[in-house]
């Protein structure tokens, strides 16, 4: 008899009890113990051994990082001091290599004077990414992206500004007759002007034009060979412009594979598995010996742009297999609304397609990027020096002679940071883009 | 009002070739294909060229002359009067050895790093992220140099584990890990099919056949060959008595030298894979009667189990297999195998390497696997195992073999990094000595890129035969 409570009921609190503090078992630290490390013994056996081996690798290590010794010459030297400070035989780093080295392995030989160049680059390129890279940055920066590779290379390589200048001219060219003499010659007719007449300026005029403008007037500025290129700089030049070109063909190569045309889909998929099935250190040795026997008696070529060039050629191929992934992720009703739009090819590509299948295949694409800069220490193999070439050349000299661990962590923490950033990157875009499920 | 009428029937038009989707595709390929025809024609054209200022026309013919180097490891006979031919195919097995190896450890390194990485437990997790990041942050190349360095340079050496030395052989005495590789224990048989030698007399060194090159170290690394037939044969005719001291240990005169012949070894595998197809007919008989009556019988498993062991057991009784422990001779180690620093090296490397993608393939495919599917599975009242073995892992292995296998495809192409190290691998013999000694940089490339090419081709179709198998069967 509900109504009648109060009668049957003897006593009722009608105060609040104050909040019990939770068991001490189930709260703060102990909870967190108990449901993260000890939640069963399999787990507690595991947490046992990892801390076993924690503890083991930082007492192997930590001294030996924390004491290591900054200031010295030679490994000789270091070793003296060490003995002084802590007594024979200790066992301690000796960082001393990296400030005595950390130019070369950074530059490489390039001339100390222009140091500045080489940074002045990077800077460029990341300018020149922001606006690719971050919504927030201003879109002016667009256009240092359009000419970013021509003064970076400028920057890096040095010599008349004429060169890259005209070369970047030839774009402009192109853009001029596109714009300005299809309506004169049609479409078809525009479309080949377009290609041809850069190319014609490029090959015929550009090299005579350059030398002529450069005896007229010559802004210039030191010349650095490609052999003077080294160190962990050579790695980023070699990674940066194998992805930069890496893309563009990789989408290529993807359409072709996707295409319906015979020829067009056969030939990329003989070039993608064919680069894909060789190991890059054979393609690097094809590049070094036996590219003369397929250009033209006499050519001599630039073993660096070689380098990039096969670089480029085997991420590509990767690239593509990545982006063919992305592609065929789409549903069909992607391609055939695009269709029943009456977009034509390129166009329902490059307004419907390409940015779905890009987006979809971002850690795919990225995780090539990463490979691809990995990739650029096998350069070591065929007398570039690479971060790695640089370390056997230092240890090759009396003063270092034997020293292994801190010049492998050095290079290593260059390489981590590096490809860290670019797969956290990966990991913001993908947040960023992911609009289907928010 | 406009009447529908057929368009005028007009003959064939240049511009149709452009403006007419049908036969603008044609017209595209077309073009294409001059277009891709004549730059081949044109490399072709340049090298024929080249190659004809040199004076150096297309042969194949180095590859029957003598090779005239040595490889310090080799699973198949080969000396320094073997031929070049022989030499790569030494090479080619090499390659294959360290990729199977590799594929092997990776698998297992990463499968239990992917595990423990969804794990509950806060520091594993945290420990096994950090694995899989540093692995995949970090060249491939520096993990070999490291590696390599770290046998070579924080290794005890050899004489260290003498009585009085301050290094001991790990797993009951068994296994020694020094600079200069590592000695494992080697399987020899007493009643070897390949036959065995009778402990002679010792006999006095002849001194010509002491500067033969295989001295005990690579007379050692020969037996990694354990699958290769008439090795130690080979072994023992180019030492001529010389060897047998070395090799025979504290034998007494008359004694049966324990030895391991590759017939023995396929034997022991033929018997292996009679038993595992056995075993396969068992379970499917097991099965058969489980629809049949609903009782699987009692003890088909173990009935497996023993189908598989007890032959290949026997058949080591049979042939008095045992263990031929490594034994410090001197300065260094004998019997045993002999991994060299290396194989150990460019194994390692790769095998924690790749075992850090795979580590992320295992993770994806498990996460993958919606919830539901374990819920529903509870709900039918499975047993977690069972949930695992029948529900969860058939679904996610779906999703983690094709890039499980294009990672050993990776790992496979990876192992030419073996030059990193001096591992004698095919890019090193063909590819590298071979290309040195004739001058054929050409042909060396093009036959090394044709074995790279064909084993993709070989594990990719593999893989794809593999996936339409499992592949969700759609209409």
């Amino acid at each position: 008899m509900s109504e009648v409570h109060a009668q049957t009921v003897a006593y009722v609190r009608d105060t609040m009890l104050p909040e019990e503090s939770p068991p001490i078992t189930e709260a703060g630290a102990v909870k967190w113990l108990r449901d993260n490390l000890f939640s069963s013994w399999l787990n507690a056996l595991l947490t046992i051994a990892s801390l076993f081996i924690i503890y083991w690798v930082l007492s192997h290590i930590l001294g030996w990082i924390v004491y290591g010794i900054w200031d010295a010459d030679s490994l000789t030297e270091c070793r003296a001091i060490r003995d002084s400070l802590y007594g024979e035989g200790a066992n301690v780093a000796c960082w001393a290599v990296l400030g005595d080295r950390w130019e070369q392995l950074l530059f490489g030989f390039y001339p100390p004077q222009v140091y500045w160049r080489p940074v002045a680059a990077l800077l460029v390129f990341f300018l020149a990414v922001a606006p690719v890279m971050f919504q927030r940055a201003p879109k002016q920066l667009l256009y240092l992206t359009a000419a970013a590779p021509f003064l970076c290379y400028w920057l890096l390589w040095g010599g008349s500004i004429w060169g890259p200048v005209l070369v970047a001219a030839g774009f402009g060219i192109g853009y001029a007759v596109l714009k300005f003499a299809t309506p004169v010659i049609g479409n078809l007719g525009g479309m080949i002007a377009t290609v041809l007449v850069p190319l014609i300026y490029w090959v015929v005029l550009v090299g005579p034009l350059a030398g002529a403008l450069d005896n007229i007037l010559p802004i210039g500025i030191r010349s650095i060979a490609s052999n003077q290129f080294g160190g962990f700089m050579l790695a980023l030049v070699i990674g940066i412009s194998g992805i930069v070109m890496s893309l563009p063909l990789g989408i290529l190569l993807a359409l072709g594979r996707q295409s319906d045309l015979f020829i067009i889909n056969k030939f990329s998929v003989i070039f993608i598995e064919v680069i894909r099935g060789v190991p890059l250190i054979v393609w690097l040795f094809t590049a070094s010996l036996l590219l003369n026997y397929f250009l033209p008696p006499g050519t001599s070529f630039d073993l660096m742009l070689r380098v990039i060039i096969m670089v480029t050629l085997f991420a590509s191929a990767y690239m593509a297999e990545v982006i063919r992934g992305g592609l065929a992720a789409l549903p069909r009703g992607q391609y055939e609304g695009a269709d029943s739009l009456g977009l034509d090819y390129w166009q329902s590509m490059r307004l419907i397609i390409l940015p779905q299948a890009l987006k979809i295949s971002i850690p795919g694409i990225v995780n090539t990027f990463i490979g691809l800069f990995k990739d650029t220490t096998l350069v070591v193999f065929i007398g570039l020096l690479d971060p790695i070439g640089l370390s056997n050349s230092i240890r090759a000299t009396t003063d270092w002679n034997g020293i292994y661990w801190e010049l492998f962590i050095f290079i290593g923490l260059c390489f981590f940071v590096c490809c860290f950033a670019m797969s956290r990157y990966s990991q913001f875009l993908e947040r960023k883009l992911a609009t289907d499920r928010r | 009002m406009a009447t529908m009428t057929d368009p005028p029937s007009e003959g064939f038009r240049l511009s149709q070739l452009i403006y007419d989707t049908r036969y603008r595709s044609m017209t595209i390929q077309v073009v294409a294909f001059i277009l891709i025809m004549s730059a081949f024609y044109w490399l072709a054209n340049n090298t024929a060229q080249n190659l004809a200022a040199l004076g150096k026309p297309i042969n194949f013919g180095f590859l029957g002359t003598r090779a005239g180097y040595d490889i310090n490891q080799r699973l198949v006979e080969y000396s320094n009067n073997s031929t070049h031919a022989r030499a790569a195919f030494v090479g080619i097995l090499n390659t294959l050895l360290v990729a199977a190896l590799g594929c092997i450890l990776a698998t297992v390194l990463g499968v239990i790093a992917g595990v423990l990485r969804l794990s509950n437990n806060w520091i594993v997790a945290r420990l096994m992220g950090v694995y899989v990041e540093g692995f995949r942050n970090i060249p491939l190349l520096l993990w070999i140099l490291v590696i390599f360095a770290v046998m070579t340079e924080s290794m005890p050496q050899p004489r260290d584990f003498r009585e009085d030395g301050s290094a001991r052989m790990i797993l009951f005495d068994s296994v020694a890990v020094t600079n200069r590789g590592i000695y494992v224990p080697n399987v020899v048989f007493s009643r070897s099919l390949g036959g065995n030698e009778i402990e002679q007399a010792p006999v006095e060194a002849p001194v010509e056949a002491a500067p033969r090159t295989n001295a005990v170290g690579t007379y050692g690394s020969s037996r990694i060959a354990t699958g290769g037939a008439g090795v130690d044969a080979d072994a023992e005719q180019s030492g001529g008595p010389g060897a047998t001291q070395t090799s025979g240990g504290n034998l007494a005169e008359g004694d049966i030298i324990p030895t391991s012949s590759g017939l023995d070894w396929l034997v022991i595998l033929g018997v292996f894979v009679a038993g595992v197809v056995g075993a396969r007919f068992i379970s499917r008989w097991a099965t058969v009667k489980q629809e049949a009556t609903g009782v699987r019988p009692t003890g088909s498993f173990w009935m497996q189990v023993g189908a598989i062991f007890l032959p290949v057991i026997a058949v080591l009784v049979v042939l008095g297999a045992q263990f031929q422990y490594p034994q410090l001779q001197g300065f260094n180690f004998g019997e045993g195998i002999h991994l060299r620093n290396s194989l150990v090296a460019l194994w390692f490397a790769l095998a924690l390497y790749t075992g850090a993608f795979i580590a992320e393939i295992v993770r994806g495919g498990i996460l993958a696997i919606s919830k539901g599917q374990s819920e529903a599975a509870f709900a039918l009242g499975l047993r977690p195992s069972r949930t695992m073995n029948l529900v969860i892992l058939p679904q996610a292995l779906r999703v983690i073999i094709p890039p499980l296998i294009s990672q050993y495809l990776n790992l496979t192409k990876n192992s030419s990094l073996a030059i990193a190290v001096g591992y004698m691998d095919v890019r090193a013999t063909l590819g590298g000595i071979t290309i040195n000694q004739t001058g054929r940089e050409l042909e060396g490339m093009l036959l090394l890129g044709t074995f790279y090419l064909i084993t993709s081709l070989i594990i990719s179709s593999v893989m794809n035969f593999y996936n339409s198998s499992v592949k969700l069967k759609e209409r």
